[in-house]
């Protein structure tokens, strides 16, 4: 049917200084109309200060199937952590 | 009444307004062509039943509490323009009744609020529908050749109750004529890149002109008041 | 049970459409030991209690299931707009005309956030929407209950949002991930519904003797109806045991209903009105209140189709899609034109998005 519209995904950041977090999806002709169907839907109670919205088709994901190869090399590398290292007793501010 | 009654009523017009057209917007839940504008419409009905609120709680000294105001007065005592009382029609119908009221009344609440505390809020809120009427205008206008019949349409019915809204209101310093002007450029420019033509008609005559502001309505408005009012008016003195 | 076999939507990976499997997922599910490894790590992950996301394998059977629930409920909201919105335009005070408004777009609002969460698994919303307007899929029986009088919107805020509310905190913890985030949000907004619905019941049993008297009839009307929100008792109801294992349904119907006639037993006794039940007595025993025999006979006959007002409903739902198609096919054409357009040359300096 020519009258379907697209789907598109929600950002909201909720308030200055933090990131545009996922609200959502919803229908739209057209980039204008999402973004303020967004307005109308996902920030109606304040939640938002700004808006993204994006064409679902347009997202790219990691597929849960990489799941492995993807995350699992990030888990054996304690060195990127802080926590890693000793620090001796007394010392501070580091 | 006093000498200053003009003055002290000068923002009723503004009022009954909201009012009434936030009444027609509500007629539409669960009626939109699609969700999404269910939430839209709701909204922009939310923010004119808010300023009709304020409005009428800087009334209440000469014309009593706000369901005094709406449910109880008679339908000559009802200063809204014609324009609003319309019946909804076709989704075209409301968006282009949309369109040349939040481009009369967003301008108009502008220039009110140095005088108006509540007009800066108004003014900003009345700008989205402004916006959204015109995004709509622009689509349905410059869509399908049925979507742009229905708009223009609609552009040449309601035309004729346009004329009304730059009558001045007693007590209301505005310069209307530029008012009207700059209406008129805004019309000419969503209808321009809508592809819709400016009606010819008359905005303005005998009956039409600045008739409802004088309490003066059109028929479909007498059966609104009767549905609106007659459950608050079926139990005198209960509060709800 | 017939699995809905997701149509591949040739979209990307946005959360909104990504129900489709991946192919490499399908493609290991058909051989048999795959399957078996996919189907106990998806197990494992209900028995942990993590959620389940879109994209992840799952069994074809919990899809299905997921799609039918969550399509109705969402439908559940949206013909539900229709018996309060018979009420916005007579609402008696100001204030009450600006609730009753906010709460009916509400209705659309979790509409949306239901068919965005269906719409995860890989059912179109176009899809639900004809479902629903055919008559395949169902929605809430209690809208199909007209409401008579304007206590009648006190009676829905109090008691069919209650009962809803109570069907619904769990799902804030069921096993797919979009369906409890939709139910976290709608659970967050729907607090308000609730609280108005009998705050507006109070002012009638306070107020005149005629308002007090909607007030009754109306609770006296909805209070049943309400209870058979909770579905068919658990011993005949058909696919409780399997949600229950899959953890998107965390309770039995009737635990539920239970703890529902629990909470409203003395909320109506402070509004100093009664429920329509001569059985309705503390059971000290066991720590309940005992209630009298629901007529189920009626249940069936409504969710037949034979309610007061199945028809008008959704003909009123069907109408006001039929009547929207030439806003819609307006917009979409519109947006072809001016894509069209932009293609032709005249492409406007694209925008980026910083965070």
């Amino acid at each position: 049917m020519s009258a379907d519209w697209p789907l598109w995904e929600v950002f909201v950041r909720s308030r200055r200084g933090l990131s545009h977090t996922h609200a959502g999806s919803l229908h739209a002709p057209d980039a204008q109309l999402a973004l303020r169907n967004a307005r109308d839907l996902f920030t109606r109670r304040s939640e938002g200060v700004s808006l993204w919205v994006v064409p679902s088709s347009e997202i790219t994901a990691s597929s849960p199937d990489e799941k492995d190869p993807f995350f699992e090399p990030a888990a054996d590398k304690p060195y990127r952590h802080p926590t890693f290292y000793e620090v001796p007793e007394g010392v501070r501010n580091l | 009444m006093t000498a200053t009654a003009p003055q002290a009523l000068a923002t009723l017009p503004l009022a009954d307004d909201a009012l009434i057209l936030s009444h027609r917007l509500g007629e539409w839940a669960g009626h939109a062509p699609v969700l999404e504008e269910e939430m839209a419409l709701a909204n922009i009905a939310l923010d004119l039943l808010g300023q009709a609120r304020a409005l009428y709680a800087g009334l209440a000294e000469v014309l009593g509490g706000e369901d005094e105001i709406a449910f109880l007065r008679e339908e000559r005592a009802f200063r809204n323009c014609q324009l609003v009382e319309q019946p909804n029609g076709d989704f075209a119908h409301t968006m282009v009744r949309q369109l040349f009221f939040s481009a009369y009344q967003q301008p108009l609440y502008a220039r009110l609020s140095p005088v108006l505390p509540l007009a800066a809020k108004a003014a900003s809120e009345t700008a989205y529908h402004r916006d959204h009427a015109e995004q709509w205008t622009l689509r349905l206008g410059d869509g399908t050749e049925e979507s742009h019949a229905r708009t223009q349409r609609a552009a040449d019915a309601l035309w004729r109750y346009t004329g009304e809204l730059f009558q001045p209101v007693e007590g209301l310093d505005v310069a209307w004529q530029e008012l009207a002007e700059e209406w008129h450029a805004d019309i000419r420019d969503v209808f321009g890149r809508a592809g819709l033509t400016v009606p010819e008609g008359p905005s303005e005559g005998a009956w039409s002109a600045g008739a409802g502001r004088q309490g003066l309505h059109t028929e479909p408005f007498g059966r609104l008041l009767a549905e609106m009012q007659h459950l608050h008016r079926s139990h005198p003195g209960a509060t709800w | 049970m017939t699995p809905v076999t997701s149509p591949p939507r040739g979209h990307g990976a946005g959360e909104g459409v990504s129900g489709t499997p991946d192919p490499a997922a399908r493609g290991r599910a058909a051989d048999p030991e795959a399957e078996r490894s996919l189907q106990a790590a998806f197990d494992a992950a209900v028995a942990a209690d993590e959620r389940i996301e879109p994209r992840d394998w799952m069994p074809d059977a919990y899809r299905s299931t997921l799609v039918r629930q969550i399509a109705q409920h969402a439908h559940s909201e949206i013909i539900g707009m229709q018996p309060e919105a018979n009420w916005i335009t007579r609402a008696p005070s100001l204030r009450r005309k600006a609730i009753l408004m906010a709460k009916v777009q509400d209705e659309a609002g979790h509409g949306l956030y239901l068919y965005g969460a269906a719409e995860t698994l890989g059912t179109g919303r176009d899809e639900l929407l004809d479902k629903l307007h055919t008559g395949r899929q169902k929605y809430s029986s209690i809208f199909n209950y007209p409401t008579l009088t304007w206590a009648d919107v006190g009676a829905i805020g109090w008691l069919v949002d209650g009962a809803a509310i109570t069907n619904q905190v769990p799902l804030c913890r069921c096993s797919y991930g979009p369906y409890a985030r939709a139910m976290v949000r709608i659970c967050k907004e729907e607090s308000f519904h609730q609280r108005q619905g009998y705050e507006l019941l109070l002012a009638l049993a306070r107020g005149t003797e005629a308002q007090r008297a909607m007030a009754q009839d109306a609770v006296d009307r909805w209070w049943w109806p309400s209870l058979m929100m909770f579905g068919p008792p658990d011993d005949e109801s058909a696919h409780s045991a399997q949600s229950m294992a899959w953890k998107i349904k965390r309770h039995s119907n009737d635990e539920l209903r239970q703890r529902f006639v629990d909470i409203c037993v003395p909320q109506a006794e402070a509004l100093g009105l009664t429920l329509p039940d001569p059985e309705l007595r503390w059971n000290e025993e066991r720590g309940h209140w005992d209630f009298g025999a629901i007529d189920w006979q009626e249940f069936r006959e409504v969710l037949k189709g034979n309610g007061p007002c199945n028809e008008q409903r959704l003909n009123q739902r069907r109408a006001a899609h039929e009547n929207g198609a030439w806003v819609r096919e307006a917009a979409a054409a519109h947006a072809a034109k001016q894509a069209a357009r932009a293609a032709q040359g005249a492409a406007s300096a694209p925008r980026t998005a910083r965070s």
